[in-house]
């Protein structure tokens, strides 16, 4: 429910331009800041041995928060993507135990993915269903699969290859294997996002679908196949869970989805749909694993931990919230056109 | 929803049916579907089976009343299960350590509830986040903070006064309590959103919470007292948790949320507000708790519960959309007619 921002045309360009480098200055700031009290409460912060730990532990996040970023961008929602990551997880163990080699085992996951993020695309295109509901129900439908195929019990004695590629650095760097992968995505759908005719449709299909819909844009066809990625990545994450832990189980990565919305929310994207950047949410990405991390190093516990991202998540919507009811006051002060009283993302983007 | 469609055939008749009677058409499919469980397991119309069924059902019963509620103004509540968890530890481990008496323990496990419901409520509806954010936040902060108090320590029936369990058990006139204090808070409920002020203010705002502030309703407010009275039936949820389970931890009614609002999304009310009742978010309840039942009674593994949950909720707003399209349809031709 977003109504458009009704300032003049040279306001606009101007308050566009200025919210989106003062939101992603604001996460640079933040992460500087992050980083000095790092250095400050320990001494092991600044080493690369540290910065692989960092990394590593929000890596799974991080991947999925792209294709996520994406979704919440055209104004849907995907909550099935934990559930997704646990059945890929499951599976692979389940293949894998059945004597299944891997290299036919992680295509047939990410096919499983694929096939996941269309069934939730499909329901939300053709039968015209909340995608809030949907994902809902394939939240649920997706990890009764993955207990339902593996269990109570684990599958483990993956070979070294595969684990290493969870636990290993690429050699003489402190950069993990699986951030290979998040930069490659991010590179990819940011260049897709901000660069192509592809970016912008995503953008006018979450500013206002019907109007998009009347301007040639194929709305439906753009959802399903973000569902689709959202899916495939998802199950990549899975992928990279499993070797990363060396195991599969069926509850792994419960409770993931909160930290993905989180970290996209972070990032500057409207939940409305239109606004955001893959910048904003990489850099989201990196607050979130820096604080992670400094709270593990001064030993403050998990509990603070799960407090910290709930409370970041509500303010990172109510601060431009106010700082837009604000401004917005201000600008009927001094007799200006009054601005919509919705909620309004943060990163704007300079979108044609 | 508008006057109903004139049945284009038997099947257009069935369907209209079908739309406006939810609760009743739900009525029905247990019924056919219990005869069945019934003929494959006959142990399933035993007064014990059938007692344990309806005590489960009604807890999440009455917190799926809340949650319809909240759903009603086209918002959503995430967070629940956390607001019955700690409800649950709070009242368990006050009993426990004997700081309070049975009913000061529950007053005070009902506060807890309401106060947690009226923070999501001043946040949703005074700072504007939108619920799904709002709530999936605090649905992570109610839990730490359940982490923070019980780290791993849990509280067992043998620590608790006996009277608290012994309620999950007590009955009215051969009717379990539980099931007697879902009946009353759903009779209330919809009396309250039949017939006061308050309960239509709550169908005008999700039903277009524009139009509502243009007709002078403040809808921020409603969406408050939503979100409040949500809290409150939440933390009734978890007193009766707590006196059903007997045995609370940090990590007591996780998941719980999935059920909650997969009763009101099978009761009928639509997810976008502004339409349905919580007699069907009731039945809703009841029926998830059938099939739960069910699915132990004929032997499948309860792991694919989660899964078979997953199809009811997928199919329940297929069903949905088929059928809001097709009276749309038809309304639209009995228009042009």
């Amino acid at each position: 429910m977003t109504t458009a921002v009704t300032t003049s045309v040279s306001a606009r360009g101007r308050t566009v331009l200025s919210s989106f480098v003062r939101w992603e200055t604001l996460l640079i700031v933040l992460v500087l800041g992050l980083i000095w009290v790092g250095t400050t409460v320990s001494p092991v912060f600044l080493t690369p041995r540290n910065f692989t730990n960092l990394v590593t532990a929000v890596i799974e996040v991080a991947i999925i928060a792209l294709a996520m970023t994406l979704i919440i961008i055209a104004g849907e929602i995907d909550l099935s993507v934990e559930s997704m990551a646990g059945l890929s997880c499951a599976l692979l163990g389940f293949l894998f135990a059945a004597g299944i080699p891997l290299e036919v085992g992680i295509p047939a996951v990410l096919l499983v993915g694929a096939l996941g993020g269309l069934l939730n695309g499909l329901l939300v295109t053709r039968f015209g269903l909340p995608s809030l509901v949907v994902t809902l129900g394939t939240l649920a439908l997706f990890r009764g699969l993955a207990l339902g195929i593996l269990g109570p019990k684990g599958v483990t004695g993956f070979p070294e290859s595969f684990t290493s590629f969870g636990f290993g650095t690429v050699p003489g760097t402190p950069i993990p294997w699986p951030f290979l992968i998040f930069l490659g995505l991010a590179l990819v759908l940011g260049i897709v996002l901000h660069g192509t005719w592809i970016g912008r449709q995503i953008y006018a299909v979450g500013k206002n679908a019907a109007a998009a819909r009347y301007s040639g844009v194929r709305v439906a066809r753009i959802k399903l196949w973000l569902f689709v990625l959202s899916g495939v990545v998802s199950a990549l994450a899975g992928v990279i869970l499993t070797a990363r832990f060396a195991s599969a189980r069926a509850d792994i990565g419960q409770g993931m989805t909160l930290t993905v919305v989180t970290v996209v929310l972070l990032g500057g994207v409207n939940i409305f749909g239109g606004r955001g950047t893959i910048p904003g949410v990489a850099l989201a990405a990196l607050v979130l694993a820096i604080l992670g991390n400094v709270l593990r190093l001064t030993n403050i516990s998990a509990e603070i931990q799960s407090i910290s991202v709930g409370l970041l998540l509500i303010i990172s919507v109510v601060i431009p919230n106010l700082a837009h009811q604000a401004k917005s006051a201000m600008d009927r002060a001094r007799g200006g056109r009054r601005t919509s009283a919705g909620s309004v993302g943060p990163g704007e983007v300079v979108s044609p | 929803m508008a006057a109903p469609a004139p049945p284009s055939g038997p099947l257009g008749g069935i369907l209209a049916v079908v739309a406006r009677q939810r609760e009743l058409s739900l009525l029905v499919v247990m019924l056919v579907l219990g005869a069945f469980v019934a003929i494959q397991a006959p142990q399933f119309l035993s007064i014990s089976n059938l007692t344990q069924v309806t005590v489960l059902a009604s807890i999440i019963g009455v917190a799926a009343v809340g949650q319809a509620l909240v759903v009603l103004t086209r918002n959503v509540d995430l967070s629940v299960e956390s607001t019955m968890g700690l409800v649950a530890f709070v009242v368990a481990d006050v009993l426990a350590q004997r700081l309070l008496d049975m009913p000061v323990a529950i007053a005070a496990g009902l506060l807890l509830g309401l106060i947690l419901g009226m923070i999501n409520g001043i946040v949703v509806g005074a700072l504007r986040v939108p619920a799904i954010v709002a709530t999936l936040g605090t649905l992570s902060i109610y839990r730490g903070i359940v982490f923070l108090l019980a780290g791993g320590k849990q509280v067992t029936l043998t620590d608790l006064p006996e009277g608290y369990t012994a309620l999950a058990r007590a009955n009215v006139f051969g009717i379990p309590l539980f099931f007697v204090i879902a009946l009353i808070i759903v009779v209330v409920a919809a009396i309250v959103l039949r017939q006061t002020r308050f309960g239509r203010q709550i169908y005008a705002v999700g039903s277009n919470p524009e139009a509502a502030e243009i007709l002078g309703i403040r809808a921020g407010l409603v969406t408050f007292v939503a979100f409040s009275a949500c809290g409150l039936l939440a933390g009734l949820a978890g007193v009766l948790w707590g006196m059903e389970f007997g045995t609370i931890n940090a990590t007591s009614a996780t998941g719980v949320t999935l059920q909650v609002v997969a009763a009101v999304v099978v009761g009928g009310v639509a997810i976008f507000g502004g339409s349905g009742t919580v007699v069907g978010a009731g039945l809703g309840a009841l029926f998830l708790g059938f099939i739960s039942n069910s699915l132990v009674l004929l032997r499948f593994s309860q792991f694919w519960l989660l899964a078979i949950y997953g199809v009811v909720i997928l199919a329940a707003v297929a069903l949905d959309g088929y059928l809001l399209r097709r009276l749309q349809r038809s309304t639209a031709r009995s228009r042009a007619r």
